[in-house]
Parts: C-alpha cells; sequence; structure tokens
C-alpha cells in the first residue's frame, strides 16, 4: 500500500501548461526516450527494449492488467507481412473516462510510447482507435500526431534511421463491444464489431491476418517513463506487484469526482476521503464499484485496508479493472443499480453467442420484474444459476463481465433485493 | 430526395481519398466513409448508405450490416439536435434520468421520439466517458455538455433554440492548478 502518496506529483498528465503542443512536450525532455533507443541501438536494441518493459511489468490499463512487455514478446519473428500496434482508445467500460485526459492533456507522451513499442516489435503501421463519441478528442489527437510528423518523429526514415513507422488515427461509431480487442480489429477493418474466436491470438493473425498487438492508451503512455528511468525505477512505484502511475476516474457521490494521478496501490480509503474530498452531502459510503461496470462491487465494510492494485482487490474479491471508481451512498438503491447494469450488457451484446445474447436479456428482464417488485425469492436464485451459465462459453469475455456484477451485488447485498422481493409477494396476496 | 440526386462532392471525395489511404483496403473505410454521408445529410438512410458502398464498391448489404450495427448513425432523419443523455452508471446515480426526465417533460415528447417542430430528439445513451461530469448528454455526436442541472438544461435548450451551442469544456485534473490558472485567464 502507498502511504507518501501526497508528495506525489503527476508523470502522466503533469502540472505543465500546453504541454500537448509538441515544442513544449520538447522543452520538458518529451521524446528523449525515443531519442535515446535510436541513438544508441545497440545498448537499446528491440529485444531490450522489450525486456526493460517487461522487466518494469506495465499491467494493461484496459483493464486486464496485462504485462505490457511480455505481451510484446508474443509476436513472432519478423517475416514478409506488415506487423501492427492497435492502440485501444474505444473507452467504453462505465465508470472510465481517463484516456481523453492523455489525448487532451499529454498526447505525446502516449505517441512517443506508441513510437518505442512500435520499435520494439518491428510495426510498421500503428492504428489509434478512438470511440466515435470522442470526436473532439479525436481532432485535438489529430493535430499532436500531425506536430509530430512534422518533426520527423514519424512516417518514413525517422529521423534519419532509415526506420518507417505510420500512425492513423481512426474512430468508432457507437459500440462498446469495439473495446474488446479483436471487436476493435474487426472495427478496423471496415465491419461490424464482432470478436473473434481465439486462438490465433492476434500476435499470430491479427489486423487483415497479420501479426498485431492491442495495447490501451495509458498502457503505452507509461512507455516512456520506464525507458527514461529503468524498470527499478518503476518497479520502485506503487504496490508489490503492481507498478506505476494510475489515472483514477473518481465518479458518484464524492464532493470532488474526477480523474486524477497517483500511484497503484493507492489506499481505497484515502482516494475516497481525501483525494476525492469525501461523501456528498456528508452521508455514509455504501459500496464501491473499483474498476468500471465488470468489477465486482464491494461494500463498506469490505474496504477497510484495501488498496488499489490487483492483489489487494482480489483479496478483497474484486479486480482492479481500469481504475474506473464508481463510489456509491447509503441511498443507493442496489436494485436499481444492478438492473441498469445489466441493462448496458444486454444492450451491448454483439449477439454472436447464444448465453449472452439470451443470458443478458434474461438478467435485464428478471432484474426488471424485480425492481419493479414483481419478483420472488427464487428469481434470485435463478438469477444466480444463469450467471454460472453465462460464464466461460463465450467467444469474448462480455458476458462474463455481464454475469459478475449480478452475482456478486446479489451475494453482497441480498437484504435488500430479498426485501424487494418479500415486499411484492405480500403485495400481490 | 431521390437516389439520383444523392451524390458526394470532389472535395468529400478527395476526404474520402484520404481516409482510404490509411487502410489496405476499400472495407476498413466504411466507418469513416458513413460518417462522412452522415455528417453531409444529416442521417444515413439507407440511400445514403447505397451511396456509400457505390462510392467504395463495396457491396451494399455490407454498408447496410455496418451502419445498422454502431448506434452512433442515424438510420432515419432526427431532430436538428440529438440530446443523447447518459443514463448509465455514474450519471444514474448521479441524477442522470431526473435530466432525461426534465427534458421529457420540458420539450413535450419521450427519449427516442422528435419534437414536432423538428428541432429536438432525445436519446437516452450508455456511458460516455464523462462519468466524473454526471450527469452529462451529448449534442448531436459532438460537444459534450457536463455537471447538468435543470437549470442548466433549461440554458442548453434556450441557447439551441438560437443555435448556439455549447462550446468545448476542458476537464483539467484538480490536481493540476497551473493548467487551471491557465485556462481561466
Ligand atoms: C467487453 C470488453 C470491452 C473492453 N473495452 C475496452 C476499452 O474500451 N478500452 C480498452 O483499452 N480495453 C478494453 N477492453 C480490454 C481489451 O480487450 C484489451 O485487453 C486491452 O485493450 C489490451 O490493452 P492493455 O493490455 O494495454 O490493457 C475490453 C474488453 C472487453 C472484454
Ligand atoms: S460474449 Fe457476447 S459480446 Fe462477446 S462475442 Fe459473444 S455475444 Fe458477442
Ligand atoms: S456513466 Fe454517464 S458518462 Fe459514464
Amino acid at each position: 500500500m502507498v502511504e507518501d502518496w501526497k508528495s506525489y506529483e503527476p508523470l502522466i498528465i503533469p502540472d505543465i501548461p500546453n504541454l500537448h503542443r509538441i515544442e513544449v512536450y520538447e522543452e520538458h525532455d518529451g521524446y528523449r526516450a525515443f531519442r535515446r533507443i535510436l541513438d544508441n541501438p545497440e545498448e537499446w536494441s528491440r529485444t531490450n527494449v522489450t525486456n526493460e518493459v517487461k522487466a518494469a511489468n506495465i499491467r494493461g490499463r484496459g483493464g486486464a492488467g496485462f504485462n505490457a512487455g511480455l505481451k510484446w514478446s508474443f509476436m513472432p519473428q519478423p517475416d514478409e507481412r506488415p506487423r501492427y500496434l492497435a492502440c485501444n482508445g474505444d473507452e467504453s467500460e462505465p465508470g472510465t473516462f481517463k484516456d481523453r485526459n492523455i489525448f487532451e492533456f499529454n498526447p505525446h507522451l502516449f505517441i512517443e510510447g506508441a513510437l518505442i513499442a512500435a520499435y520494439a516489435m518491428s510495426v510498421d503501421v500503428i492504428y489509434v482507435y478512438i470511440r466515435g463519441e470522442y470526436i473532439d478528442w479525436v481532432r485535438i489527437f489529430e493535430k499532436a500526431v500531425e506536430e509530430a510528423y512534422e518533426k520527423g518523429y514519424l512516417g518514413e526514415d525517422i529521423l534519419g534511421t532509415g526506420i518507417d513507422i505510420e500512425m492513423y488515427t481512426t474512430y468508432g461509431a457507437g459500440a462498446y463491444i469495439c473495446g474488446e480487442e479483436t471487436g476493435m480489429l474487426e472495427s478496423l477493418e471496415g465491419k461490424r464489431g464482432y470478436p473473434r474466436i481465439k486462438p490465433p491470438f492476434p500476435a499470430q493473425k491479427g489486423l487483415w491476418g497479420n501479426p498485431t498487438t492491442i495495447n490501451n492508451i495509458e498502457t503505452l503512455a507509461n512507455v516512456p517513463l520506464v525507458i527514461n528511468n529503468g524498470a527499478d525505477w518503476y518497479q520502485s512505484i506503487g504496490a508489490e506487484d503492481h507498478n506505476g502511475p494510475v489515472l483514477y476516474g473518481i465518479s458518484g457521490h464524492v464532493n470532488k469526482p474526477g480523474v486524477y494521478e497517483y500511484p497503484a496501490g493507492m489506499p481505497v480509503e484515502d482516494l475516497i476521503y481525501d483525494v476525492a474530498g469525501g461523501i456528498r452531502g456528508n452521508k455514509e459510503l455504501k459500496a464501491l464499484i473499483p474498476g468500471g461496470t465488470s468489477t465486482p462491487v464491494l461494500r463498506a465494510d469490505q474496504l477497510e485496508g484495501v488498496s488499489m492494485d490487483s492483489n489487494s482487490l482480489r483479496d478483497a474479491g474484486s479486480m482492479m479493472g481500469t481504475a474506473g471508481m464508481v463510489v456509491l451512498d447509503e441511498d443507493t438503491d442496489m436494485v436499481d443499480l444492478l438492473w441498469r447494469i445489466t441493462h448496458f450488457f444486454h444492450h451491448e451484446s454483439c449477439g454472436q453467442c447464444t448465453p449472452c445474447r439470451e443470458g443478458t436479456g434474461w438478467l435485464e428482464k428478471v432484474l426488471l420484474k424485480i425492481k419493479n417488485g414483481e419478483g420472488e425469492i427464487k428469481d434470485l436464485d435463478l438469477l444466480l444459476d444463469m450467471t454460472t451459465q453465462m460464464e466461460g462459453r463465450t467467444i469474448c469475455a462480455l458476458a462474463d463481465a455481464a454475469a459478475w456484477p449480478v452475482r456478486h451485488t446479489i451475494n453482497r447485498f441480498r437484504d435488500e433485493f430479498e426485501e424487494r422481493c418479500k415486499k411484492s409477494v405480500h403485495a400481490v396476496a | 430526395m431521390t437516389e439520383q440526386e444523392l451524390a458526394f462532392t470532389q472535395d468529400e471525395l478527395d476526404e474520402i481519398e484520404r481516409i482510404k489511404a490509411k487502410f489496405p483496403t476499400n472495407k476498413a473505410a466504411t466507418l469513416r466513409v458513413l460518417w462522412v454521408a452522415q455528417e453531409k445529410y444529416g442521417h444515413v438512410k439507407p440511400e445514403v448508405q447505397n451511396l456509400v458502398a457505390d462510392t467504395l464498391d463495396l457491396p451494399r448489404s455490407h454498408v447496410h450490416g455496418v451502419a445498422s450495427f454502431y448506434t452512433q448513425y442515424y438510420k432515419e432523419e432526427t431532430g436538428t439536435y440529438v440530446l443523447d443523455v447518459c443514463t448509465c452508471l455514474s450519471c444514474q446515480v448521479c441524477g442522470g434520468y431526473d435530466i432525461l426526465h426534465h427534458l421529457e417533460d420540458e420539450l413535450g415528447i419521450k427519449a427516442g421520439e422528435t419534437t414536432e417542430d423538428g428541432m429536438f430528439t432525445i436519446q437516452e445513451v450508455e456511458c460516455l466517458g464523462a462519468c466524473g461530469y454526471a450527469p452529462m448528454l451529448q449534442v448531436t455526436n459532438g460537444v459534450y455538455a457536463n455537471n447538468l442541472t435543470k437549470e442548466k438544461v433549461d440554458k442548453l435548450i434556450e441557447n439551441l433554440r438560437k443555435g448556439k451551442k455549447p462550446e468545448f469544456e476542458s476537464m483539467v485534473m484538480r490536481q493540476n492548478e497551473k493548467r487551471k490558472k491557465e485556462l481561466s485567464q
């Protein structure tokens, strides 16, 4: 757990006015990591870069927390095929609103990170896929890409090294499932965002059948920090086994919602009460969804001593997800909340797999019944049973992501759900 | 509009060429060219989808499939302004439904409907990635209106009736004191 966070100075989004402009970014050591690699190709061979990033253990900030460098090492040896890096800026997990800050306030850090990743994996083309609703941020980001081209960091013969890397920005048109990595690849290919069956994994057969790695925007923004300061330094920030700076998106019933940058492993209570100013209207904390809709809700009494890192959250019974924390006060109606969550997943299921398409629909239907006071206790067990039938049986993890909140919210707030049911039984009888 | 009258201008065709250049296949440009078409016509009804398909030399069925999959494409004509109110997770618990219902009352329509004067369409949408600034809405796939109250919504409607859209609002991290100061200057 991190204790000395009060003196922490943001690294991903530092307090530097106009940092989104390339001259300002360069003045503050911007593109130094990338230049350093290009200037010392022996010390910083592609393998060495990958190994350094692997040693730093940058955990994927898109939700799954996978070691970025390790993922890069899955790319096959270069052959005649083109190679791609697809950067995931779909940011659609409810409760998550962090990557847009990178596009707006420090886009070059991300571009530099993506360039380093592209170098390490011998990638030819970087696609940056941004959700369509973020069109204002797309425009902002496109300007940064233009600047990077003008300065010679992108394009042909980068800084005279003979290396060619293109970066193309594109955007979606409204579909949560395009955040799932293979759904995103399909969307990039101009199709419906239907996730693909894995294997083959994208590193083997990704975009147009070619080797492709997918990383989240924030994940890649961490990369220049590692190259500039070393894996050991990076490992010294945050919690054991979960390192580096994290953009915490705090929303819900707090006095000062917003995105905050602090080390991984922040004490949950410090984030809620100190950083985000405590619960609105002096109410009591009821529960926390720690990292986006899919991560299991924790009751206030489960939060004592818990910190925002994968181990601590796992022990507490949840997950880090996207670190999009939704804080819920004592007045929150958990039945309404859960119904709305199932509505979301039902709406966003792409419909390819029967357990997901039908399952999310049934979850929503049964919860609506309970919400409307027409449910019976046995409906709760029916819901729990449905979650086990949905889990692990589908092409992508959306079905799991829909099942978990149902299971954990009912189990952790069973009384509240039963009360809704009982009342209805009396009323009907 | 009959199908014959639908056509892209030379400028639009140039833009489409620039989009195509980003990808190894024409198909990959589908989403972006649908966007170009929607910007031009305000919707992508079937005849507009056909124009996109023909321009990219793709099967019409492919473009129909894509247009129907993505929620931001308007498959029917909408009001001048489409108000996408988020009622998802964080917005739900911060009064997103109150905002939606207030709008419905003020405009005399339900979510999914358009006012008789053709000015406003209301839609209820999923998380727009502005959860810390809840409740919020998006105006016609464009600018976000954050931290809404009923008064703010009334003002927004009043302004939109006059053709005045809200401006892009930069949400600086509270930790970034210097940036905030600069922004307020
Ligand atoms: C249904 C679903 C939605 C997802 N949405 C996003 C998203 O919006 N943004 C994102 O970065 N990752 C999202 N992911 C995770 C991606 O599949 C993928 O793991 C991630 O982009 C990899 O990058 P990382 O390793 O850097 O985190 C989603 C996963 C699932 C199953
Ligand atoms: S699990 Fe659901 S969202 Fe994922 S591929 Fe299957 S139907 Fe689509
Ligand atoms: S829940 Fe409304 S913007 Fe995220």
